[in-house]
């Protein structure tokens, strides 16, 4: 796809990366993390359609490490873009080396038959002087790269705008450099937690991919594979259990990473079945506030 | 294909869900990569470029089972007996009775309703995907009795096929069958993580059922009558006062990021407020590090008053969901508002602060209000007037120039004595007063209602139907 019929500039052809929607589910598998169909599905429609992928869904259930896991199977660079607020153009995209252009212009002063005005200003707006960001960096750099913006929720919604450049048309505006264009389009990743409602003017520049707690094969399966030695059946019961849990009415229900936790913990104690009294003592892993934990202790022991 | 992905838009537009032209855009280009055969990934892909809310899913879901659901080789109609899907299975089955001893007779329509009962056991039992879809279309063309153009709901033929089947009656033989197997009690844990896998299992079947109805309707009445039948309201525009159990559900999902998104709104609103007045102490002090010359000015930070909120609400029959929900994000943004004091009532009224303070779980303090508040005067029939009255004249004096009193209900009076002299000292003594009705704004008014007798003395009456109102005229408050 050298230009879309939507006219996105790219300076050279970006190859496909992945063939099928079948072939990016068995390479994340060989990476260790278990996509289902919509996650392989819509990461493989971002390469075809040359789009971010906007990634929603509680803390916890492998948003961040989808990036990573693509990053790791092509084989590219990932650059990581954490957003918090107050993030501003010089930390995301990019900022002039300030002290560097002062050195540059003191030491014309003290050669002899100093250079015109005009030179040494063109000449300390140039590439030497400008020290690239995140998002700058992912759309010069030469090698495949994939870029990470994570947490978007937490910029306000004025400095999404910033944002906006990059993901529809992979390109970067510097006023006195003018615009610097891709030459390849990286692909990207936007992670929220959805403590906000994202403007429209970001959604509709993404693929949308909601990420939830997995089903109970999948969680089964993601504990098997990230837990080393454990047994089917023990693994089989923490997923059972974990999902009974997320079913009561909690504050926090217990993430993919906690239930890794906690499957972890049951290792270390070498313990081979879970029965009421362990599941009790344990639960401080599972859950992190002292009411869910109350609750859940007495759901899980008293029968109803 | 581009036809139908044109009717698919338009419906989805229908049902309230914002599709702009770049998505629909984005979506035929999609299809071009995805094979329509591979269902899932097609599902997933038009989702991903279509829906750009979770809480859209489910909608978006309804419709593409209804544009979508002729498609896909295993989603093909039984007709008769040339499926061979079923016809293999079927096959198998016999196998296992015959070494069973039992011995089966003919094709799957000619089981007796115990067999089939028995058969959707053993799929049951075993988690067999297959045979469970199976049994879901033999148990619709046997039990549904659907006839081709008439005009009555998908629901109805659910429930008639689920009450052939008994599936609660399927569960306790399910456990009962386990408890068997196993040899010796089950441990209250384990009896607990059985029962909710064979639950899970039975929902899906139930899934299986209404999808298998579905395709029948699609196939009789065409996918655009369809998909006007099932559409359904977004969680955020369902009513309050017409929510089925089921939106009720989904309502109080809906609630919570809701509440966490206005609380994070509110917050960053307060802080970035407008610059203030200059601040000379400050201006002056830090004026000292540059030898007395004001270089840097420094200005006040408004810190707008939080408001003091009284909650006063209608909790009998009609109108009981809308004041939970209010009460619910009230106290889940309650940092927002230096104080909440909230009140109940029907004919009678209670105050029910203090469930709110006893416990963390606000939907433990709403299932206290709903049991222990003593809100029953005479009859239990709604009394706005006394309620009022015993209000001013047991809390008036704490209502100051700082409260900003909420006044929750339908004002159906059953046409006793307004008494609304209160709710006009109400207003004199109070910052500001609100009346929040659940009605649509066009029975205001009508029967016994009279907020607006009420209405004249506040300085304002808003219609919150649903959820999507309800939290733009909290967003106007705090």
């Amino acid at each position: 796809m050298t230009t879309t019929d939507r006219g996105i500039p790219v300076a050279g052809a970006t190859p496909n990366r992945f063939e099928t929607v079948q072939g990016v589910r068995e390479a994340l598998r060989e990476v260790q993390y278990l996509a289902d169909d919509g996650i392989a599905g819509v990461a493989f429609l971002a390469d075809r359609l040359g789009k971010p992928i906007l990634i929603e869904g509680p803390a916890g259930t492998g948003k961040t490490q989808l990036a990573k896991s693509i990053a790791e199977i092509l084989d590219a660079r990932l650059i990581r873009l954490q957003c918090y607020e107050g993030l501003d153009e010089s930390k995301a995209l990019y900022e002039w080396n300030y002290k560097k252009q002062l050195l540059r212009i003191q030491t014309e002063r003290g050669a002899e038959g100093s250079e015109e005005w005009t030179e040494v200003r063109d000449d300390i707006f140039s590439d030497e002087f400008l020290l690239t960001r995140p998002l700058l960096e992912a759309i010069t750099a030469d090698e495949p790269v994939v870029l990470l913006i994570d947490e978007v929720d937490r910029v306000e919604v004025e400095t999404e705008a910033l944002l906006l450049e990059i993901l529809s048309d992979y390109q970067v505006s510097i006023p006195e450099l003018g615009t610097i264009v891709a030459k390849q389009i990286p692909l990207v990743f936007l992670t929220s937690n959805n403590t906000r409602e994202l403007s429209e003017a970001l959604k509709r520049r993404c693929l949308y991919l909601h990420v939830d707690y997995p089903q109970l094969d999948r969680e089964r399966e993601i504990v098997l594979a990230k837990v080393p030695g454990i047994t089917e059946s023990l693994a089989d019961q923490v997923a059972r259990i974990v999902r009974s849990i997320r079913q009561l009415d909690l504050k926090k229900a217990p993430s993919v990473s906690e239930t890794l936790d906690w499957a972890r913990t049951l290792m270390l104690l070498n313990i081979d079945t879970i029965d009421e009294q362990t599941a009790k003592e344990t639960l401080n892993i599972l859950l992190k506030y002292q009411t869910d934990i109350t609750k859940a202790a007495k759901e899980l022991t008293v029968e109803d | 294909m581009l036809e139908l992905l044109n009717g698919f838009v338009v419906e989805l537009r229908n049902a309230g869900l914002p599709v702009s032209l770049t998505e629909n855009l984005d979506a035929m280009e999609a299809v071009q990569h995805i094979p329509i055969e591979d269902r899932e990934a097609f599902k997933y892909a038009l989702g991903a470029t279509l829906i750009k809310n979770h809480a859209h899913w489910r909608s978006f879901e309804t419709v593409f089972e209804v544009y979508f659901s002729l498609r896909g080789p295993e989603y093909k109609l039984v007709s008769g007996d040339d499926d061979t899907d079923i016809d293999e299975l079927w096959r198998e089955m016999q196998e296992q009775q015959r070494q069973q001893g039992d011995g089966g007779a003919g094709g799957l329509d000619n089981l007796t309703p115990e067999e089939i009962a028995q058969l959707l056991l053993q799929a049951l039992m075993n988690g067999d995907q297959a045979m469970m879809r199976a049994m879901a279309k033999q148990s619709v063309q046997r039990f549904a009795g659907m006839e081709p153009g008439r005009p009555v709901g998908g629901t109805y033929y659910l429930y008639r096929t689920l009450r052939n089947l008994d599936l609660e009656g399927m569960l306790e033989k399910l456990m009962d069958a386990t408890r068997e197997q196993v040899e010796g009690d089950l441990t209250p844990l384990e009896e607990r993580l059985e029962r909710e896998e064979y639950e899970d299992r039975i929902d899906k079947f139930k899934g299986e059922v209404e999808a298998e109805i579905r395709r029948r309707l699609v196939a009789d009445r065409g996918a655009e009558a369809m998909a006007k039948t099932l559409r359904k309201p977004l969680p955020e525009d369902v009513e309050f006062m017409h929510a089925s159990r089921d939106e009720m559900v989904a309502l109080k999902k809906a609630l919570y990021p809701l509440t966490r998104k206005l609380a994070a709104r509110l917050a960053r609103k307060r802080r970035h407020g407008r610059k203030g007045p200059l601040d000379f102490r400050n201006t002056v002090r830090h004026s000292l590090s540059y030898g007395g010359v004001p270089a840097e000015p420094k200005f006040k930070y408004p810190r707008p008053a939080k408001p003091e909120l009284v909650v006063v609400a209608d909790i009998s029959g009609s109108v009981a969901a809308f004041a939970r929900f209010t009460l619910m994000l009230v106290y889940a943004i309650q940092n927002q508002f230096s104080k909440v004091r909230s009140f109940v009532f029907i004919d009678g009224i209670d105050e029910v602060t203090d469930y709110f303070r006893a416990t963390e779980d606000i939907t433990e303090a709403i299932h206290r209000v709903n049991t222990e508040a003593d809100v029953v005067w005479v009859d239990g029939h709604s009394d706005y007037g006394h309620a009022f009255e015993v209000f001013w004249e047991r809390y008036g004096k704490d209502v100051g120039p700082k409260s900003t009193v909420l006044l929750l209900g339908d004002a159906r009076n059953n046409y006793h004595a307004s008494q609304s002299w209160v709710v006009k000292e109400m207003q004199h003594k109070a910052r500001h007063v609100y009346w929040l009705n659940p009605e649509p704004r066009s029975y205001w008014n009508t029967g016994d209602s009279i907020v607006g007798e009420y209405g004249t003395f506040t300085d304002g009456v808003f219609e919150c139907r649903n959820l999507r109102q309800l939290e733009g005229f909290v967003e106007k408050l705090a």
